[in-house]
C-alpha cells in the first residue's frame, strides 16, 4: 500500500505544480506543459518497456519520433494532385524496386552459402539497382519537387483525419524497429546504443532532406486537428453562451454595454485556446490511461515475468527454453512503435512538421532522463519523470532567472557578469538536468519510483 | 595535362580536406577509444569534453589577443592551447573524482556508466552554452593561407588551383606529432606498458602490481590532450559552435568503432576511413570526369554519389556496414 501511496502523492504534487504554474505565469502556458508532458510520458513509457522490463538500450527515440511525424504528414495531408501526376507513378515503382532489392538480397542469402562470392554479387546487385532506381526516380523527384514550390512541391498525403496517423506512426516505426532489430540487438548493450543512436540520424536526415516526401526543410504547416479550431470557437454561439455563463459574476459588475462587449471579446478568445488545448489534454490523458493500464497488464503477466527474467538474467532465462532473441526483437518493435505513435501525436499538438528540430539532446536523451529519474521497469515512475523533468526543462528558466536576481542583487545593473547570466538563463536547464540525472544516478539508481516486484504467494 | 588538372582537382576537393578533417576525427576518436579500453565505458560526453577544452583555449586566445601576445604568423591560439590542455586536464580529473571513480569502485556495468556519462554531457552542454553562448565564435588569427588557388594556378600554370590553409597543415602536423607520441608512450615506457595490460586483463594487472587508480589518471590526462587539440584544432579550421560539437561526436564513435574500439592504432585509421569516405562519396565528380574523359563520354549529371546534405548519413551507414560484418572492427578491437 505505501508504494501506491508514493505514487498517488507525487503524482498529487505535480498536479499542484501545474496548477500553480496557471495562477502565477497562465493557464495557457500550464497546459501546454501538460500537453507536452502527456505526450513526454508516452514516449517514456515507450522507452521504459524497452530499457525497462528488457534492458535494451535504444538512443533512437528521435528517429522513431521523427518516423511517427512523417506518418502525420502523410495521413493528413490533402494529397497534391499535380504532383501524383507528373511523378506519382515513378515514385511508385521506385518504392517498389526498392522492395524488390530487399526481397533478391534476402533470397540470395538464403540460397548461396555465406562466401566472399555471395558478398560480391549481393555488392553488385545493390548497385544496379541504386542506378536503375535513380534513373527512374531522379526526373520525377525534380518534376514533384518543382509544383508549386512554395507551398507545396510534394507528393502530400492520404488526406484523412489526423487522428488515424497516431495508429499509423506506430506502424511506422514498428517496421522500422524491426528492420534495426534484426540489424542490431545482435550487437553488444554498449554498441547497440551507439548504433540505435547513429540509425536515428540517418532517419532525420532523410526525413530532412527528402523534399518530394515531406518537403524536407521547408517545413509543412497548417495540418489538420482533431480539436476544434479557435476561430470556430470564437464564432460559434454555445461557446460564447459557455463563457458569458461561467463569468457571468464578473460581467455582471461591467455596466458599460460597449465595455462589457470588450471585456467578453477578450474573454472568449482566451477561453477559446483554452479549450482546444483542454481537448487535446483529454485526447492526450486517453492514450496515456490505456497506454499505463495495458502496460501494467504486460508487466505482471507471465510474459512481463519472462522478460525481466531475461533482463536480470540473460543465460538462465535460455537454459529455461526461452527464446532471447525474438523476446528482444519483439520488445524493441513495441517500444520503438509507442515512441512513434507519440511522434505522430506531437506533430498533431504542434499543427507543423519541422524537421531541424528533430535534435538527439532533445527527442532521445531527455527522453532517456525521465525514465531514469521517474523509476526504470515501473510506468507509473516513468510517467512521473516525464511530468517533472519537462515541468523543470520549460520551468527552468524563469526559476533561474529568480535565482540570479537573488543570489546578484549586490550587483549594479549594468554590471557585465550579470547580463551575461541573464542571457544565458536558457542554458541553466541543461545544468539542471544533468545534475539531476547524476544524482538520481548516485543517490537513488532505481528512480523516484523503484520498479516493485509483486510475488504472488500461493 | 588534363589529368595533372583532375588530379589537383581532387587533391583540393577531396585529399587535403578529408586529411584535416580525418585527423581532427582521428585524435577524438583515440581518446573515445582508450577512455574504452581503460574505463570500460563509452564516453557520451566526450563531445561536450572537447567544446569545453576548445572553449577554454578559445577564452585564453582572447585574452592574449587582448594583451597584445601573437605568435607571429601563427595561430596565438597554438600559444593558448597548452594552458587550456591543463584546465581541461583538471577538470576531467575532478570530473573522474567526484562522478565516475564512485561506479569504478563499485564496478558498475558499463551500460550504467553511459548513463552518466548523459548527466556529464548535460551539464558540461550548459557550462559550455552558458560561458560562452551558443553563436559562431571565430578565433582564429595569423596568415590564412599558406597557398592560394591564384598563386598555384600562376605557379604551375594549371586550369585548377590548390588552395592550402594554414590551418589544414597546422592540423595535419599536429595530429601525427600527437599520434607518434602516444604510440610511442603506450609501446615503450613502462607506463603505456602498464595501461595496455590494464586494459586487456584488469584482474592479472592488478596481480602484478599495476596501481589502478594511477593507469586511470593518466588515461583521463591522455584522454583531456587529444579532446581540446581535436577540438581547438577543428575550431581553428571551422569556426567554434558548441552545437557542432556534439554533431562530431557521431562520427567520432563511427571511427573508433570501425577501427575496432579500445584500439588506438584502428581508431587513428579509422577517423581517416570515416572522413574520407564522407568527403569522396558526396563530392560531384563532374568537372574530374570532363577532364579525364574524351568529350564524347563526357557526363551531364553531377556524378554524385549521395548529395552533400548525406553527409553523416554516410559515416553512420559504414558504421553499420562495419557492424554487421565485422563487429569487432577492422583492426581487432579491445587491447591497447
Amino acid at each position: 500500500m505505501r508504494e501506491n501511496e508514493n505514487v498517488i502523492l507525487s503524482f498529487a504534487i505535480m498536479a499542484v505544480l501545474i496548477v500553480f504554474v496557471g495562477v502565477l505565469q497562465s493557464w495557457g502556458v500550464a497546459l501546454s506543459i501538460l500537453n507536452l508532458c502527456l505526450i513526454s510520458a508516452v514516449m517514456s513509457i515507450g522507452v521504459n518497456i524497452q530499457w525497462g522490463y528488457a534492458g535494451l538500450i535504444n538512443f533512437g527515440v528521435m528517429g522513431f519520433t521523427a518516423l511517427g511525424g512523417l506518418a502525420a504528414v502523410l495521413v493528413s495531408v490533402n494529397p497534391v494532385r499535380e504532383a501524383w501526376s507528373v511523378g506519382g507513378i515513378e515514385i511508385l515503382v521506385s518504392i517498389g524496386l526498392v522492395l524488390l532489392l530487399v526481397f533478391t538480397i534476402k533470397v540470395i542469402s538464403k540460397k548461396i552459402e555465406q562466401s566472399k562470392k555471395r558478398n560480391i554479387l549481393i555488392g553488385i546487385i545493390i548497385g544496379l539497382f541504386i542506378i536503375l532506381i535513380r534513373t527512374i526516380s531522379g526526373p520525377a523527384i525534380e518534376a514533384i519537387e518543382s509544383v508549386n514550390p512554395a507551398t507545396q512541391g510534394f507528393l502530400g498525403g492520404l488526406g484523412l483525419p489526423i487522428i488515424f496517423s497516431w495508429i499509423v506512426g506506430g506502424l511506422f516505426a514498428a517496421l522500422v524497429a524491426f528492420v534495426i532489430g534484426k540489424v542490431a540487438l545482435g550487437l553488444r548493450s554498449d554498441y547497440l546504443a551507439i548504433a540505435t543512436l547513429l540509425i536515428s540520424g540517418i532517419i532525420v536526415s532523410i526525413v530532412k532532406h527528402e523534399d518530394w516526401l515531406s518537403r524536407g526543410v521547408k517545413n509543412v504547416i497548417g495540418m489538420k486537428r482533431p480539436a476544434p479550431y479557435e476561430i470556430d470557437l470564437q464564432q460559434a454561439e454555445w461557446f460564447i453562451n459557455l463563457v458569458t455563463f461561467l463569468n457571468s459574476s464578473k460581467l455582471n459588475l461591467i455596466n458599460d454595454v460597449i465595455k462589457k462587449e470588450k471585456f467578453l471579446n477578450q474573454l472568449v478568445m482566451d477561453a477559446s485556446t483554452i479549450f482546444v488545448k483542454l481537448c487535446f489534454a483529454g485526447l492526450f490523458s486517453t492514450v496515456v490511461i490505456i497506454l499505463l493500464i495495458l502496460t501494467q497488464k504486460a508487466l505482471y503477466s507471465p510474459w512481463g515475468r519472462m522478460m525481466r527474467a531475461i533482463r536480470d538474467n540473460e543465460e538462465a532465462a535460455k537454459a529455461m527454453g526461452k527464446n532471447v532473441v525474438k523476446q528482444h526483437l519483439n520488445i524493441f518493435i513495441i517500444g520503438s512503435s509507442i515512441i512513434g505513435m507519440a511522434g505522430a501525436m506531437l506533430v498533431t499538438y504542434d499543427g507543423l512538421f519541422t524537421p531541424v528540430s528533430y535534435q538527439p539532446l532533445r527527442y532521445t536523451f531527455l527522453i532517456w532522463i525521465m525514465v531514469i529519474i521517474g523509476g526504470t521497469g515501473n510506468n507509473y515512475g516513468s510517467v512521473l519523470g516525464a511530468f517533472i523533468v519537462w515541468f523543470l526543462w520549460i520551468e527552468a528558466a524563469p526559476i533561474s532567472l529568480f535565482l540570479i536576481n537573488i543570489l546578484t542583487s549586490n550587483f549594479d545593473h549594468s554590471n557585465e557578469f550579470k547580463k551575461h547570466l541573464i542571457n544565458s538563463v536558457p542554458y541553466f536547464r541543461f545544468i539542471i538536468m544533468g545534475i539531476g540525472l547524476l544524482f538520481i544516478m548516485r543517490y537513488r539508481p532505481k528512480g523516484l519510483l523503484p520498479e516493485k516486484i509483486k510475488i504472488q504467494k500461493i | 595535362m588534363d589529368f595533372l588538372n583532375a588530379i589537383v582537382l581532387i587533391a583540393n576537393f577531396v585529399i587535403v580536406p578529408a586529411l584535416t578533417y580525418g585527423s581532427q576525427l582521428a585524435l577524438g576518436a583515440i581518446g573515445v577509444t582508450l577512455i574504452y579500453g581503460v574505463l570500460r565505458f563509452a564516453n557520451f560526453a566526450y563531445g561536450d569534453l572537447m567544446a569545453f577544452g576548445t572553449m577554454i583555449s578559445i577564452l585564453i586566445t582572447w585574452k592574449f589577443q587582448s594583451m597584445g601576445i601573437t605568435f607571429g604568423f601563427l595561430p596565438t591560439a597554438l600559444l593558448a592551447l597548452p594552458f587550456a590542455v591543463v584546465v581541461t586536464i583538471i577538470v576531467s580529473l575532478i570530473f573522474d573524482k567526484f562522478i565516475f571513480e564512485y561506479y569504478r569502485i563499485k564496478k558498475s556495468p558499463g551500460v550504467t556508466l553511459i548513463v552518466v556519462s548523459l548527466g556529464l554531457m548535460f551539464v558540461l552542454n550548459g557550462i559550455v552554452r552558458i560561458v560562452i553562448g551558443t553563436g559562431d565564435k571565430q578565433f582564429f588569427d595569423g596568415q590564412k593561407f599558406l597557398i592560394k588557388a591564384n598563386e598555384f594556378k600562376e605557379l604551375t600554370g594549371l586550369n585548377e588551383g590548390l588552395a592550402i590553409k594554414s590551418t589544414q597543415l597546422i592540423t595535419l602536423i599536429t595530429t601525427v606529432i600527437i599520434a607518434l607520441m602516444l604510440f610511442w608512450f603506450l609501446e615503450k615506457t613502462k607506463t603505456g606498458k602498464s595501461m595496455r595490460a590494464y586494459s586487456n586483463n584488469e584482474d592479472l594487472a592488478l596481480l602484478s602490481g599495476i596501481d589502478p587508480s594511477r593507469v586511470v589518471m593518466i588515461t583521463w590526462i591522455i584522454a583531456s590532450i587529444l579532446a581540446t587539440v581535436a577540438g581547438t584544432l577543428y575550431g581553428l579550421d571551422k569556426s567554434f559552435k558548441p552545437f557542432t560539437y556534439f554533431n562530431n561526436l557521431l562520427p567520432i564513435f563511427a571511427a573508433a568503432i570501425v577501427g575496432g574500439i579500445g584500439n588506438p592504432i584502428g581508431a587513428f585509421f579509422g577517423g581517416f576511413l570515416v572522413a574520407f569516405s564522407e568527403i569522396m562519396i558526396t563530392y560531384a565528380y563532374k568537372k574530374v570526369l570532363i577532364y579525364l574523359l574524351p568529350e564524347s563520354l563526357e557526363p551531364t549529371s553531377l556524378m554524385q554519389l549521395l548529395s552533400t546534405d548525406y553527409k553523416f548519413a554516410v559515416s553512420f551507414s559504414i558504421l553499420v556496414i562495419v557492424l554487421l560484418f565485422r563487429p569487432n572492427g577492422i583492426f581487432k578491437g579491445k587491447v591497447l
